[in-house]
């Protein structure tokens, strides 16, 4: 399949580099990491935010940062889409019998960004165990949904992102609030950012579907079971951003080179 | 010194030509910074005895931050700096009769202040004009209208001292990304980018407030607020002075070790 083999390019040429591989995949754990001790360091002074105890924001914390670093890791090549479109390579990709969305994906995977996720598995294996959810199989289907749902969100806005991009050419720093943003931020439970994000994050940028409606259920803090089914809802995120490229692959006018 | 000052208004002037960039910039500093207030308006609901500080210096901590991010935070790298060290283009620079530290660090703070022209006023008046726990208050008093100012100057030195050191490092090694990010994040953190000083453990803070990374944005933005005020805020910005000497004057030393040794590869 085209998509392992790039992949397989993509690992070989970055084990070409092995020193900078292995400092740039410290160096992403660490970035990750300050993100994680100010979370230490905040929740050992308050112990609760908005009734959420210290692992159960770690779990949060994690599956946020898991599935955002799968994101990035994976559809990278949509996040520096903007460069794509500043040298005339989209030109080449259009020309090529294969879909646009699929050659992006292929163009770029950065496996250096999975310094995040082994942090992200490391907290995980400390907030499953003291979050005081009492797992079950359905309960760890719903973390595993989760997860993918975040996936699903966070690689939606990077296609999102590669649309706009289509009209300013440019790279818009203002989608950062989203993409950086809803990492950052999305370390805590949305509802501790108060009712109008959390609206916010429910119907326009669905970050809340794959983190604190479910998150109440995996909790059992509500008793609303379709909270557990949330993420797929998420997911549906897919559709408006793949109009936006749809588009914008169809306004696109080259930049020439 | 006219050499410099010419380096100072090309870059100050350069930088002042990417006005839309600074507008969406000045957006996302909003979103960010009122994301923050609400972060720490729910900790504050959690447990308000716990607060290091009170309520208004926290937001004003942040909304200052927030205004004058180009000039405080480390990670504002000059990329034209970095790519004249890995291109090799550095070379050219050298053979010029002028001091190559003063020349990058003038170059850094006219790149650093062209920006914080461009982006502080509108974050400012956003914040002003919020209600009253949530926004941008006044000064505290004469002392620490005149200690931010003073401080502010003296953090933005340090700052650009120290970001000068990882250039330099770069001179030493072919891959320095993975180092600079390392460094990068880690300062973040230390010098209160994250959290400010006081919400860490107390000998964690007293070691900060020691250290280079507690003469950064940890002096102004609390200055401003009264949180740092009388003998601490002054002894603070004399240990800022000590680092913004003993910083600029071994990266001077160590840049004239560097390019003693420099190797310009390709032409």
């Amino acid at each position: 399949m085209l998509y392992l083999k790039s992949l397989l390019i993509h690992l070989k040429g970055q084990m070409q580099y092995k020193m900078s591989f292995v400092f740039l995949l410290i160096g992403q754990f660490l970035t990750a990491f300050s993100a994680f001790l100010t979370i230490y360091v905040l929740m050992q002074r308050f112990h609760t935010v908005k009734g959420f105890t210290y692992p159960q924001v770690l779990l949060c914390f994690a599956v946020v940062l898991l599935s955002f670093s799968l994101a990035e890791c994976f559809f990278r090549g949509f996040d520096t889409f903007s460069g794509i479109i500043a040298n005339g390579q989209f030109d080449r990709i259009l020309v090529r019998p294969r879909s646009a969305v699929y050659q992006v994906l292929c163009a770029k995977i950065e496996l250096t960004r999975l310094g995040r996720l082994l942090q992200a598995v490391l907290v995980m294996v400390y907030a499953i165990p003291h979050s005081g959810v009492i797992w079950t199989a359905d309960k760890i289907g719903v973390l595993v949904l989760m997860i993918l749902g975040g996936v699903a969100v966070f690689s939606a806005l990077f296609v999102l992102y590669a649309g706009i991009c289509f009209f300013t050419i440019e790279g818009l720093e203002f989608m950062n609030i989203f993409t950086d943003g809803g990492r950052e931020f999305g370390s805590y439970p949305i509802s501790v950012f108060g009712e109008s994000v959390l609206k916010f994050c429910t119907y326009v940028i669905p970050l809340a579907l794959f983190q604190y409606y479910p998150l109440l259920w995996l909790l059992d803090m509500t008793d609303k079971v379709f909270y557990a089914f949330t993420p797929l809802i998420g997911a549906l995120f897919w559709l408006p951003a793949l109009l936006v490229w749809r588009l914008g692959v169809k306004n696109y006018v080259s930049t020439g080179s | 010194m006219k050499a410099y000052m010419s380096f100072f208004r090309i870059r100050f002037l350069g930088g002042l030509q990417y006005r839309i960039a600074a507008l969406a910039g000045v957006a996302t500093q909003l979103a960010w910074g009122g994301l923050y207030v609400l972060l720490y308006k729910a900790f504050y609901e959690a447990d308000a005895s716990a607060f290091p500080m009170t309520f208004r210096q926290v937001t004003d901590y942040n909304w200052l931050r927030q205004a004058f991010l180009t000039l405080l935070f480390v990670w504002m790298l000059d990329r034209e700096t970095l790519e004249s060290i890995s291109s090799g283009a550095v070379a050219y620079e050298v053979v010029r009769p002028t001091d190559l530290y003063l020349m990058w660090f003038t170059k850094n703070v006219a790149m650093r202040l062209s920006r914080a022209v461009l982006r502080c006023v509108p974050v400012l008046l956003f914040a002003f004009l919020l209600p009253a726990p949530y926004g941008l208050s006044l000064p505290a008093g004469i002392e620490g209208f005149i200690g931010f100012f003073v401080t502010l100057f003296l953090a933005l030195g340090n700052v650009v001292a120290f970001v000068m050191l990882l250039y330099i490092a770069s001179f030493f090694t072919m891959n320095p990304t993975g180092l600079r990010v390392l460094m990068l994040s880690l300062t973040e953190f230390l010098s209160g980018g994250l959290i400010p000083l006081p919400f860490m453990p107390p000998l964690l803070q007293k070691i900060l407030e020691f250290s280079p990374f507690g003469a950064m944005m940890n002096m102004p933005l609390r200055a401003y607020s009264g949180s740092l005020s009388g003998p601490a805020l002054w002894t603070g910005a004399a240990l800022q002075v000590f680092w913004l000497i003993v910083m600029a004057g071994g990266g001077r030393l160590w840049m004239g070790r560097a390019l003693r040794r420099l190797q310009v590869q390709g032409g």
